[in-house]
């Protein structure tokens, strides 16, 4: 298009100018003037405020026509009505020709509208379905954040960025929904507060107008994660409903990327956990065969990295003594509580008066966990799963030694022993019972008292040295 | 309570509330909080306020009263030897939450379930006063579903049914046998008696409804029902069967399919592997084919392969297509809608386009593409006026042309 003829065209078009982008009432007005007026649609040019067109037509100002008297009632089918009201509230400057165009067209094809496959038709039905789906999601997304009024009184406010001119299409929604709440929606391109009994329209607003936070949104944030099934994983499904763009306005929406990373990891652990990693395997019937097992075991991470497997020693005997799990000492020599912990352990077994040799002593746990520090290997704490998996294997010993009294060390020998975790220092110093009726007896372990200083480790020994002299005193009256 | 304490339990409740699929607000009778002195109101459609990374809508504050419960049945993660952490609502803070969260704008409305507490009745009281509080004292109108216990006694569901809108109570397992294998405390019996007594009150409240305008309302959104899938052997021909079955008798609304999920501390006479979640889907896409499409379960349960189950890697209305192929092509130009209702790719809003259109054009291939999302998958199917599909319905190879390849797993129906 050369620009004298566009200079031309816009010289002899008709402007309409809309009060407002979803001036619909202006919009009809208008188009039933100009079509009454036999005024064909390129001779239209239609302009809104804050639109691109007004500018370029800012030199054409003639007048509407004055339609002839006996001009006919233009055709207006009511499916056109019902989607033109919608439509007209897309951002699309070229909505309002479009529409003219359509209702031009309908007047010599009235039943233009069913034919869904003409290109207007789907066009407008598109526009439609666009401005629908921005209504709704309004609908859904938008949330208040209460501020407490002066008078005692809540005043809910909402910060929402719709994308199409929706805002006072949508007020009737809120106000039925909420009609006994005073409430304020703010949006880039103005505001509705509602006071209980009626509607104002204010000027644009920022984000900042509305509130930050509201104390309610732990809860919300709370149940969102927690109604979230992570054995269910569709991040693509969320984000077809609920695009990133609605996001910064969302509370919730801050915890999307945590819970989609912790899923997979969730769900593997459930189905892990449930299965039974010993499933179809008989009870070792021996120590040396569980000595041997324990050596190919990969049944956790412990087992497969690379460390020998250490098996308890001793005779069957009446008491049974078990610790963490290997130290870096035991892992090289293969035997247990040979480090400084264990010397430690016999020292004070002998205080007491209780046979190191007499007893069976093993670790809870298998392998050695550590962390490479340089040449050092320094000593981790299994986890609780890694403890319940090596059950099988202390079970096992267990079966074969049949002891009466079973000593745990720490926190980790208790829960190997339980099961489940318990506080060592609550449970200590007083006999449990196993389910077969063995009695267990709980306290710390020895390399805590090396860990302590001074003072506390004196406190602590000495509660270490009480327990087994207990221990003991129980131990020959069960042998007794 | 604390607030620490609440945040908690919430947790905890929302947490066993999960494996419930419902979360649909929609289909109830339109209502607004005008003339009112509370809050909230309903349209036909319901609204999604947000959604979880898992895909699903969240609609309605989706919780139990209780996670305790004196039934053990296997499947459930709330049964009474699961070593789950236990906590409960008192009807009043179910009533304050739902609240807090609708002046939010977080939900639609109150999804209430429970486990089951001393008794069967004491349950069912306590679901029934919290909604009592909502409609009497709130005068709350907002949806609510209630989840309905079907041992208590049917008084206490018809209370319910006058507060909620929507009721339900789960089917659980697609078989008989299931059932007394995996939920134990409960009978299929019993089940179907109080989803009978439900319809019944439902179609009695709609009936006086025409009569006397002040009549009052019966669980306007109707009843739903669940069941879950994969944790027995029924299969999808047996799924659907007995889903018929539930929409015949007792006039359902909806049947939703719950893949059988890993539940933490699971029971060991589970199987320990979910089943693919495409299952479930191809089991709402049958759903939908029955309710919409106008196939009978019979011709649904055609489209299963010999073991009874649907195809996994297309749907089934593809998957009945291809086993009926002399039912095609169908002429866009000419054919019934109950004809095109059956080519694969073309659905309901498709199919009410072509039949507007072609009373004012006769469609071509291009036309047909602009009213469909994709047409490479239609043309085997399709006559228009300037295609016919002349070999391609025979050949051999027709399955291999069609298959997506890449595989799908968008959950369009489980809303």
């Amino acid at each position: 298009m050369t620009a004298s003829f566009r200079d031309m065209r816009i010289a002899s078009a008709f402007c309409v100018a809309l009060v407002s982008p979803d001036d619909f009432d202006g919009w009809r007005v208008n188009a039933r003037r100009l079509l009454m007026a036999d005024v064909p649609p390129d001779r239209v040019a239609w302009s809104e405020p804050g639109g691109a067109g007004g500018d370029l037509f800012a030199g054409s100002d003639k007048r509407l026509p004055s339609p002839p008297v006996d001009a006919e009632q233009p055709r207006v089918p009511r499916a056109f009505l019902q989607l033109a009201q919608s439509a007209i509230l897309h951002r699309d400057a070229e909505r309002l020709a479009l529409l003219y165009r359509l209702l031009w067209r309908l007047q010599s094809k009235p039943g233009l509208m069913e034919d869904a496959a003409d290109p207007d038709v789907r066009r407008i039905e598109e526009l439609a379905r666009t401005v629908r789906r921005d209504i709704h999601k309004m609908r859904a997304f938008v949330r208040f954040r209460v501020v407490d009024e002066a008078d005692g009184g809540e005043h809910y406010v909402a910060w929402f960025e719709p994308e199409h001119h929706i805002l006072r299409a949508n007020a009737k929604f809120f106000v039925n929904r909420f009609t006994n709440m005073a409430w304020s929606i703010l949006t880039p391109a103005g505001s509705l507060h509602w006071d209980g009994t009626s509607l104002t329209e204010g000027p644009p607003a920022q984000r900042g107008d509305a509130p930050a936070g509201d104390a309610t949104e732990d809860l919300w944030r709370t149940y969102y994660a927690s109604i979230f099934n992570p054995a269910r994983l569709k991040v693509g499904a969320m984000l077809k409903e609920m695009p990133r763009k609605y996001w910064k306005n969302m509370p919730e929406a801050a915890l999307i990327p945590q819970l989609v990373a912790g899923a997979q990891a969730r769900e593997a652990a459930m189905v892990d956990a449930g299965s039974d990693l010993f499933a179809g395997e008989g009870r070792p019937t021996s120590l040396q065969a569980i000595g041997e097992e324990i050596q190919a075991c990969r049944r956790c991470e412990i087992g497969c990295n690379g460390t020998n497997a250490v098996m308890g020693e001793g005779p069957s005997a009446a008491l049974m003594i078990v610790g963490e799990q290997p130290g870096d000492v035991e892992e090289q020599q293969g035997r247990p509580f040979v480090g400084p912990a264990g010397r430690l352990l016999r020292a004070h077994l002998e205080d007491a008066g209780i046979d190191e040799r007499a007893a069976y002593v093993t670790n809870a746990v298998k392998h050695f966990k550590f962390v490479q520090r340089g040449k050092r290997r320094l000593h981790q704490s299994p986890t609780a799963k890694e403890i319940d998996i090596c059950r099988w294997w202390i079970e096992g010993e267990r079966g074969i030694v049949k002891p009466q009294l079973v000593l745990a060390l720490g926190a980790s020998a208790a829960r190997g022993m339980l099961g489940k975790t318990v506080s060592v220092q609550k449970e200590r110093s007083r006999a449990h019972r196993l389910e077969d009726g063995t009695e267990l007896w709980l306290t710390t372990h020895p390399s805590y008292l090396l860990r302590l200083q001074d003072d506390a480790r004196a406190v602590e020994e000495k509660r270490f040295a009480d327990d087994l002299r207990s221990v003991a005193g129980r131990l020959a009256e069960l042998t007794a | 309570m604390s607030q620490t304490l609440l945040l908690e339990r919430l947790g905890i409740l929302a947490d066993a509330a999960k494996y419930d699929a419902s979360c649909a607000s929609s289909g109830t009778a339109k209502r607004t909080s005008k003339g009112g002195k509370g809050i909230g109101s309903t349209e036909g459609m319901g609204i999604c306020h947000a959604y979880a990374p898992d895909g699903r809508c969240i609609s309605l504050l989706k919780i139990l009263l209780t996670n305790h419960c004196i039934f053990d049945c296997h499947y459930c993660i709330n049964r009474k030897s699961s070593n789950v952490r236990r906590a409960r609502f008192t009807p009043q803070e179910v009533v304050d939450l739902t609240l807090s969260f609708y002046r939010r704008n977080y939900i639609e409305g109150l999804f209430l379930s429970s486990g089951i507490v001393k008794s069967s009745n004491h349950t069912m009281e306590q679901l029934v006063e919290v909604a009592r509080i909502l409609r009497e004292e709130h005068d709350f109108r907002g949806y609510i579903h209630l989840k309905t216990i079907p041992e208590a006694d049917p008084e206490l569901l018809a209370q319910a049914g006058l507060y909620a809108d929507r009721v339900s109570i789960n089917v659980e397992l697609p078989t008989d046998a299931g059932l007394t294998r995996l939920a134990p405390d409960k009978s299929a019996r019993q089940i179907e008696g109080a989803m009978a007594g439900l319809k019944s009150e439902i179609v009695e409240a709609k009936d006086a409804r025409k009569r006397f305008k002040s009549a009052p309302r019966f669980a306007p959104a109707g009843q739903s029902t669940q069941m879950i899938v994969g944790a027995d052997a029924a299969t999808d021909s047996d799924i659907v069967g007995k889903a018929s079955t539930l929409y015949g008798r007792f006039g359902l609304r909806r049947v939703y399919y719950s893949a059988f999920s890993p539940i933490p501390d699971a029971s060991a006479v589970l199987p320990l592997k979910r089943p693919p979640l495409i299952r479930e889907h191809r089991l709402y896409q049958s759903d939908w084919l029955m309710r919409f499409y106008g196939y009978a379960p019979g011709e649904v349960q055609q489209a299963a392969d010999a073991d009874g189950m649907l195809p996994l890697d297309i749907d089934p209305k593809l998957a009945w297509a291809l086993k009926f192929r002399e039912r095609f092509p169908v002429d866009v130009n000419r054919a019934p809608r109950e004809a095109l209702l059956r080519v694969p790719g073309l659905g309901v809003r498709a199919v009410g386009a072509i039949l507007a259109s072609r009373r004012h054009r006769t469609l071509r291939l291009d036309d047909v593409a602009r009213l469909t999302v994709s047409i490479a998958k239609l043309r085997p199917f399709l006559i228009t006026a300037d295609w016919r599909p002349i070999s391609l319905t025979d050949r051999a190879d027709l399955r291999t042309l069609v298959v997506p390849k890449r595989k799908e797993q968008l959950e369009l129906f489980a809303a």
